[in-house]
């Protein structure tokens, strides 16, 4: 029997959808939308010192990086000048600060790095075309978005998040939880 | 093709709108209600924190949408920017059929009596505008109760000690506390204060034919997944709809209120879902958009006699913009104070919003909704690093241990805080879009510290290791509680609509949301701006002649 156009899209949808109900990464993505492999693995590197991996994964383990590259072709497409803009400007500090690139510095030395940056203290010569504080702020924003959002975006990876903070994942919809309510002392009247 | 003429034009499905919508159409009125947004489900907005119409990283996912949509947002030191609805510069509310009452917290407040009354209670603050309603509690009561009754709010009929007198209890019972509102139950107790579970708009128990709550965490900033949350969406709108005088026009974008050199209104501009400019007559126009949209509405309907737009003959369209300055305290326990019993807000106390020593004013406070983990990543003490092991072990270790108790701030409305038409900036359609400018009041500064002193205490005598305060209060208010923008008022010189939210020099055009409020109360504006949805609707359709609407005014 020949397939219908209609009825094969349809079918392609119902294949999509499963596909993006399992979890929507599990490791660092292979090919990227926008980013290219050095910018990445500077996103990674910035980003494992905004939430680094101890007891419990951090930014790199949950692919926040691929968080960047999927919004940097999606929500935030028109950031993407300023990030490719940025990651230079980093990697040019850097290299004249330390004689290095940013992720062949010490965590010390990269730490001490970010908190420059933070506060506008990198020099200067590098950051003409965006302010280092305000990429900075984006993307430490960003990283915290990847990281505690939803899987779904391309960051928190297999719900790492969540399973540090101890919530339940993925969310549970639809259990009335009326019965396990315990409460001491009870407001007055008409209450359940 | 031509629309076909109607008794009515309501603008704006909100919660005015809706109201107005559904008592003008029961009454036998035929009604167009427009909505720039479409109907939302629950199912696209699936417990996403960054699609959550509270916390709006890529957008805002009620709407509106940033493609078409924009404002031009001045900042105190005079720099002028264009902002998207994302930006929390936009001030926005949801574009949506329901709009905000879709994806509220759903608070249900009734203002207190001296709320109608502040600068009779509390005299003249130098550089406010600080004024009565042209109507008192005992006027808005029965519309309150019609609020309660036909949208549904669950509550304790007596549990608060200084409560307006309510006639009729709530149709639904109480919310039981979480933990975390059981700890503060038990110490506000102790402290002699007077708490009580707050009133919801949201299903205690089946009503209305729609489910219970079943009280997940994610709730404010999202549809409800079973419907048990009370909006017009669920309620008004669909009973207007199924009794056939109504037709809700989605994805319409009203552009201007066509008056007549008569200074009459005769319909509204609007371009329709494919963009195409059409004009739709009627006997009477409801503006209903909002507190800035309104404003942007009439100041864009300019015409002979109204040259500076619809009833801002006196320059009063638009001006006390006001919002809540959410003020209050945080505090970190050494015990788990999470349960997961959403929506997390569910205890309140009023002590304070009202007679308090020296103060003008005041709020309630309650604890908050849920933070979820992104929006937690801000709830720091001042001076917390911001990221690194630091931040990591702070979420980690307070994540279910963090409680805040906050409330909104009743603002002292100003001249100055306004919303303009911008006079180059235009949107997707070529409408001027709205401009906003000015501050609030120094004096809000003032109250929020008093009111964050006061969340502060309860903390620390609940048993809080460590405690800090946000204290609310500058800049430009607005938010989702928007209003003030189009006050009612019995003397034309100082107002914008008469105490029937018809505006003033005209016989058939109303305003019906929060653009009314004289001042905003110190509670979150929901319930009063549909109670102001059944005055207003009530008050049309009482004196519907069932032809051409005239009242005999002007």
């Amino acid at each position: 029997m020949e397939i219908q156009r209609r009825t094969f899209i349809r079918s392609l949808c119902y294949a999509c959808g499963a596909i993006t109900f399992v979890p929507a990464c599990t490791t660092r993505l292979k090919r990227w939308r926008y980013l290219i492999e050095e910018e990445a693995d500077l996103i990674e590197a910035v980003a494992e010192q905004f939430i680094p991996s101890d007891k419990d994964p951090g930014a790199t383990e949950a692919c926040v990086v691929n968080f960047f590259d999927k919004q940097l072709t999606g929500y935030y497409t028109h950031h993407q000048e300023t990030y490719r803009e940025g990651l230079k400007s980093i990697q040019r500090s850097a290299a004249k600060a330390y004689g290095k690139s940013f992720r062949e510095m010490t965590r010390n030395e990269q730490n001490t790095f970010l908190e420059q940056m933070e506060i506008g203290e990198l020099p200067g010569e590098f950051w003409e075309h965006t302010d280092q504080r305000v990429f900075f702020n984006m993307m430490l924003d960003h990283t915290m978005q990847a990281f505690y959002g939803s899987p779904r975006h391309g960051g928190n990876c297999n719900y790492v998040s969540y399973k540090m903070l101890k919530i339940d994942y993925p969310h549970i919809i639809g259990q009335n939880r009326y019965g396990e309510q315990k409460s001491s002392v009870k407001p007055k009247n008409k209450v359940l | 093709m031509k629309n076909k003429h109607v008794n009515a034009v309501v603008v704006g499905a909100g919660a005015g709108g809706g109201v107005v919508a559904k008592e003008l159409a029961v009454a036998g009125l035929s009604v167009v209600l427009f909505e720039r947004g479409g109907w939302v489900t629950y199912d696209a907005h699936n417990d996403d924190e960054l699609l959550s119409q509270r916390t709006h990283p890529f957008k805002a996912p009620f709407g509106p949408d940033n493609e078409r949509h924009r404002r031009v947002f001045v900042g105190q030191d005079g720099s002028e920017r264009i902002v998207l609805p994302n930006d929390y510069a936009f001030n926005n509310n949801a574009a949506c059929v329901g709009s905000g009452t879709v994806s509220y917290g759903a608070m249900a407040w009734r203002f207190m009596e001296k709320d109608f009354l502040m600068k009779s209670s509390y005299g003249h603050v130098e550089g406010s505008t600080l004024e009565d309603w042209p109507i008192t509690y005992e006027d808005l009561e029965p519309s309150y109760e019609k609020a309660e009754w036909e949208i549904g709010v669950s509550g304790d009929h007596d549990g608060n000690p200084f409560q307006a007198p309510r006639k009729k209890p709530y149709p639904m019972p109480a919310f039981q506390y979480n933990r975390e509102g059981q700890m503060l139950y038990d110490t506000a107790k102790r402290m002699g204060l007077h708490p009580f579970p707050i009133p919801m708009l949201r299903n205690s128990v089946p009503y209305n034919g729609r489910p219970a709550c079943y009280r997940m965490r994610t709730c404010v900033g999202f549809a409800c997944p079973v419907n048990a949350k009370c909006g017009t969406h669920n309620t008004v709108i669909p009973t207007a709809l199924s009794s056939g005088n109504c037709e809700l026009r989605i994805n319409c974008q009203v552009a201007e209120i066509l008056v007549n050199d008569q200074g009459r209104a005769t319909g509204v501009k609007y371009f329709d879902e494919k963009d195409k400019g059409r004009v739709q007559t009627a006997d009477l126009i409801v503006v209903a958009a909002a507190a800035v949209e309104t404003a942007r509405l009439l100041l864009n309907s300019r015409s002979r006699l109204f040259p500076n737009g619809a009833g801002n003959n006196n320059d009063w369209v638009g001006r006390n913009l006001q919002g809540h300055a959410y003020t209050g305290a945080s505090g970190i326990f050494e015990q788990d104070v999470y349960d997961d019993v959403g929506p997390g807000a569910c205890w309140a106390i009023s002590d304070y919003n009202h007679d308090n020593e020296g103060i003008v004013g005041g709020g309630l406070l309650c604890n908050s909704f849920f933070t979820p983990p992104y929006a937690f990543t801000r709830q720091r003490p001042p001076g917390a690093k911001r990221w690194g092991l630091d931040h990591k072990e702070f979420q980690r270790k307070n994540y279910k241990k963090l409680v805040s108790v906050r409330g909104p701030w009743q603002e002292i409305p100003n001249y100055e805080a306004r919303v303009t038409v911008d006079p180059s900036v235009k949107d997707h359609w070529g409408i001027p879009v709205a401009r906003m400018s000015g501050e609030r009041h120094p004096y809000d500064r003032i109250g929020c510290q008093f009111m964050s002193d006061r969340a502060e205490e309860i903390l620390k005598e609940a048993g809080a290791i460590k405690t800090w305060q946000g204290v609310g209060g500058r800049g430009l208010s607005g938010g989702q509680h928007q209003s003030g923008t189009a006050r009612m008022g019995n003397d034309p010189k100082t107002s914008v609509t008469d105490k029937y939210g018809r505006v003033h020099d005209f016989d058939n055009l109303f305003v019906a949301d929060g653009s009314l409020h004289v001042t905003n109360g110190g509670y979150n504006p929901a319930l009063t701006i549909l109670a102001l949805g059944y005055h207003v609707g009530g008050f049309i359709a009482e004196n519907w002649n069932g032809g051409t609407f005239s009242t005999g005014q002007s």
